[in-house]
């Protein structure tokens, strides 16, 4: 045994501590993340499950002609405009006699939501059959309700601690010895747009929203990325200035805030060209400034890394530049380039700075049907629940980050299943 | 190269052979020293099949061949030895354009395939490149299947009206490069999952579907070991019947078995071109000998 072989072996046991403890902080950190993701996962569940279960109320109802003032010969007009929340009202007080006082009556009559009246208008006008007689029907129960019946308030609590006072507890439990409550699953948070109203208010205006300016960030961003860096990577001079300045320009807008797209999104594409503000056209717009960066450099490093001799070979054979782009440089790159405009797409999702500069901030109650219809996306949604004062909107807004996680997971399955059937071995 | 994104971390480096850096010319030994003075030996033929005057080229600034001139005969096998860097795969690349797709590259001199400029304005190198197959270093077939990968250039060419057609060429193709018994029942698997030898016979059924006039080939068995490459190079020879070429080796045994004439290449010069038993005999240039006897190379 010589020297050297001596020293080596003094220094061994010191390497492999270090190495143990490198790996020691791999798995801690590790652990950590995936701690922090639990806790924060847990939360979102813990919160937002309660909000795919709202409560129902079962009323009788008396379609009295007189009190709505209309009967089956009337107007469709006439019949929309009747009072229908006096017939509910009247069922209401019926099944609860001798309460008194403005404030309990009007406590009486928010038992139920103020959607039920427009659900009994729209089974009126779609039968009017049904004026005179008496019928049963499930409403929406008020928000304040359905938070009681999830337990979210405690009935230990004193009176003035309570946004459910004492009478309208009674109520509660005699509607509920009744069989008059149920809890359903709330069909309302996907069918409806946005509400005031806790229990009216659904994601279907945002998720529209978001489809509708995630289809324009992607028809407008990947065309644009893959040409722009197909461009750059196999047809753009090189040593050229200009080429040179393109280049810095695309990677440092990929570290520009946000925001900023938002604010040149304003200038030039509403002030300018004069686009609807608030449309899922102008927020695809921005959004699609604000993704192309991310693409054309995963693109581009795609591109790149797609072997030269494949190209050479098909240089050889006679193929033009242009075929050999398209036949080959594109679709080895092409996992490399869904990978990046899925990771571009995904941010582009749960964007919400640059939209809140060119009003898809807005109040939306309406579903958009295109890409020219006011409408807001589902990170922006989430913000404005957030910012809701109704206890019930917290529900709500952990929901919708619920089923905004829920699209990302979709994209990235659909992502890894596009890059499984486009990627080839060598 | 001062590619900005080539400076980013995480990005791919650019392969060499993009970024125009040829390889490092061999550092001056002793036996270098020897004046080269011209091509010595019988560069000329009559009536040949490509034939390069007074050929220069440059990457950027820097000099890679210098005057070259050399005429490759009809139906012969012409082997190009020499070191490393010496300007012979550059010279190769020139007959078929190949220098085109290197941006900084230039080329001078006259070039001719059947009397025809090789670089003339009214050359179109994609007919060009159909004329001159082009077999790499490297088995490069595309990741595609057997089938597609012969069928890729008449398809490109629109060489075949039918699928039957199709089918008989990528056979007869297939044949001719003595692949076809081992594979007739795998047309359809990926040209990727076969072993080395099998993939570069499979690049030379490739090249020969266009059925070009010339097939050039860069150094074509260096990847390959001694069985596959004696399949070459029996295959190579049946070539000869049909087809010119042009063959890149740094292997002065394979240079000897299958070429009639052999150019030697050095520091960018054509040094010798003579008879290749001429050249491994008796060669006329004091660097042929020093190389050939093994002295440095």
């Amino acid at each position: 045994m010589n020297d050297f072989t001596s020293t080596i072996r003094a220094g061994l046991a010191k390497r492999y501590a270090r190495e143990r403890r490198f790996r020691l902080y791999g798995v801690v950190s590790l652990s950590i993340s995936f701690l922090f993701l639990l806790v924060l996962l847990f939360t979102i569940f813990s919160k937002g499950l309660p909000a795919f279960q709202q409560t129902y109320v079962k009323l009788d109802v008396t379609l009295d002609e007189k009190l709505l003032g209309i009967n089956r010969d009337s107007t469709e007009d006439e019949m929309y405009s009747a009072k229908y929340s006096k017939v509910i009202k009247k069922s209401l007080q019926e099944m609860f006699p001798g309460v008194e006082g403005r404030k309990q009556k009007r406590a009486l009559k928010n038992l139920v939501s103020k959607s039920a009246a427009y659900d009994l208008r729209d089974k009126v006008i779609a039968n009017p059959e049904l004026l005179g007689s008496q019928q049963t029907y499930w409403f929406l129960a008020k928000d304040d309700v359905d938070v009681f019946m999830k337990g979210k308030i405690d009935r230990a609590l004193p009176e003035e601690d309570r946004r459910i006072k004492d009478y309208q507890l009674e109520w509660i439990d005699k509607l509920s010895a009744q069989n008059r409550l149920e809890k359903r699953f709330n069909t309302v948070l996907f069918t409806a747009g946005d509400s005031r109203e806790p229990e009216q208010a659904g994601l279907k205006g945002a998720i529209m929203g978001s489809v509708f300016t995630m289809l324009v960030t992607l028809l407008l961003s990947f065309p644009i990325a893959v040409a722009a860096a197909a461009y750059l990577e196999e047809f753009a001079p090189r040593n050229n200035r200009w080429v040179d300045i393109i280049e810095i320009n695309i990677n440092n807008l990929a570290a520009v805030p946000s925001i900023v797209f938002g604010l040149l999104g304003l200038a030039v594409y509403i002030n300018f060209f004069g686009i609807p503000r608030s449309t899922p056209l102008i927020g695809g717009l921005v959004l699609t400034l604000m993704t192309l960066p991310t693409i054309i450099i995963a693109s581009r490093a795609s591109i790149k890394s797609v072997p030269p001799s494949i190209k050479q070979a098909a240089i050889g054979l006679g193929a033009s530049r242009m075929q050999v782009l398209f036949q080959h440089t594109l679709p080895l790159a092409m996992p490399g380039i869904l990978t990046g405009t899925i990771i571009g797409m995904a941010q582009a999702l749960g964007e919400t700075a640059p939209l809140l500069m060119i009003g898809m901030v807005a109040f939306v109650a309406e579903v958009p049907n295109g890409v020219f219809d006011p409408a807001t996306v589902m990170p922006v949604q989430i913000y404005l629940w957030s910012d809701s004062p109704e206890r019930a909107f917290t529900e709500r807004t952990s929901a919708a980050i619920m089923v905004l996680l829920g699209f990302l997971v979709l994209m990235n399955l659909f992502a890894i299943i596009l890059r499984k059937k486009f990627e080839r071995r060598w | 190269m001062t590619d900005v994104l080539g400076t980013l971390p995480g990005m791919p480096t650019p392969d060499p052979l993009e970024s125009g850096d040829h390889k490092p010319a061999v550092t001056s030994r002793d036996e270098f020293d020897v004046e080269i003075s011209g091509t010595v030996g019988v560069p000329f033929v009559d009536k040949p099949k490509m034939s390069s005057r007074n050929c220069d080229v440059f990457y950027a600034d820097k000099q890679a061949i210098f005057d070259v001139n050399l005429d490759i005969g009809n139906n012969e096998i012409i082997a190009m030895i020499g070191p490393s860097g010496c300007g012979k795969s550059t010279f190769l690349r020139v007959l078929n354009r190949m220098n085109d797709t290197i941006s900084i590259c230039r080329v001078t001199g006259e070039h001719t395939l059947d009397g025809d400029d090789i670089y003339g304005k009214n050359q179109d190198p994609v007919l060009l490149r159909a004329r001159v197959g082009m077999v790499f270093q490297k088995p490069n077939p595309f990741p595609k299947s057997i089938f597609d990968n012969v069928a890729y250039g008449p398809r490109l060419h629109g060489l075949a009206s039918n699928r039957s057609e199709l089918e008989d060429l990528v056979e007869s193709s297939l044949i001719k490069a003595g692949l076809f018994k081992e594979v007739k029942d795998d047309l359809l698997k990926p040209g990727t999952g076969l072993s080395g030898g099998q993939q570069q016979r499979l690049c030379i059924a490739r090249a020969i579907a266009v059925n070009p006039e010339v097939i050039l080939m860069d150094e074509p068995t260096s990847a390959l070991d001694p069985i596959a490459t004696a399949t070459i190079e029996e295959l190579m020879d049946e070539l000869k019947e049909n087809y010119t070429m042009v063959i890149v080796t740094h292997s002065m045994q394979q240079a000897a078995r299958v070429s009639q004439r052999t150019a030697y290449f050095h520091m960018g010069y054509l040094v010798e071109v003579n008879d290749t038993n001429k050249v491994f005999t008796n060669p006329e240039h004091k660097l042929t000998e020093n190389y050939i006897t093994g002295r440095f190379g």
